[in-house]
């Protein structure tokens, strides 16, 4: 078994992010992934697509199911974090204040993919842009 | 208890009854912030919200909540109700605030 979709997330698309996270749990659904994964892969890509839509330029998820584990892949081409371990701690948020007034920028965002997936990798650089890497094992 | 027997209660209105109300509420949450939410709320719950933007509908449906409850009569938008509909979320606004809300969930054995 293998399958991939990419999807696009835009800058400050608030009104239809979420969009991505729902084909992408109705798609693991279709393939009988356990309703346990796709739990915590919902909530992970979820938290990875208003990452982008609130603090990036835009980017991509990619989802990659395989036969042992399934990977999500969330890129962005900026602005980049200065300082990952502050963003990793949970409770810290740049979230501006429209987005915090709608319930984002709680600061959970990366501590919950982390808590989710069952390898999380992030790497980071101002300028060229953040790319995080989950993989859920079936 | 189900959502059809939290609408039998005359504070409760579902603003989509085209759609199911048949889900079982199996728990109650109650929280503003997404991801909060997100991290803590149970399958099948009865969330009590006041946030009312159509991002909660991508919560609600993510976690399969069993309906959305948005107390003291704030207004919902439409395009919240329009993926509501769509994805089978009841939502259900009341004049209660969330603590009442909990009062009569929790009474009915939530």
């Amino acid at each position: 078994m293998s399958y991939e979709l990419v999807f696009e997330v835009e800058r400050g698309d608030f009104e239809t992010a979420g969009g991505a996270s729902r084909k992408i749990k109705k798609t693991l659904q279709q393939l009988g992934i356990s309703s346990k994964i796709i739990r915590k892969v919902s909530i992970a890509g979820y938290e990875g697509e208003m990452n982008l839509a609130i603090h990036s330029w835009g980017g991509t998820i990619l989802l990659q199911v395989e036969e042992k584990e399934i990977i999500l892949t969330i890129q962005d081409s900026g602005p980049g974090i200065p300082d990952l371990h502050l963003a990793m701690t949970e409770g810290w948020s740049t979230a501006g204040v429209e987005a915090q007034r709608m319930g984002f920028g709680a600061g959970m965002g990366l501590p919950n993919m982390d808590r989710n997936a069952d390898h999380f990798e992030i790497e980071s650089k101002v300028g060229n842009g953040t790319k995080i890497l989950m993989k859920f094992f079936l | 208890m189900k959502v059809s027997d939290l609408l039998k209660n005359s504070e409760f209105k579902c603003l989509n009854p085209q759609i199911g109300v048949e889900g079982e509420i199996k728990s109650g949450y109650v929280g503003d912030l997404l991801s909060w939410v997100m991290a803590n709320a149970g399958n099948e719950c009865a969330w009590v919200t006041i946030q009312t933007h159509v991002n909660i509908i991508a919560v609600a449906t993510l976690l399969e909540m069993a309906c959305v409850i948005i107390p003291e009569g704030a207004e919902v938008e439409e395009s919240t109700l329009e993926r509501a509909i769509i994805e089978d979320i009841p939502v259900i606004t009341t004049g209660l605030n969330a603590y009442e809300v909990c009062k009569i969930l929790g009474n009915a054995g939530v």
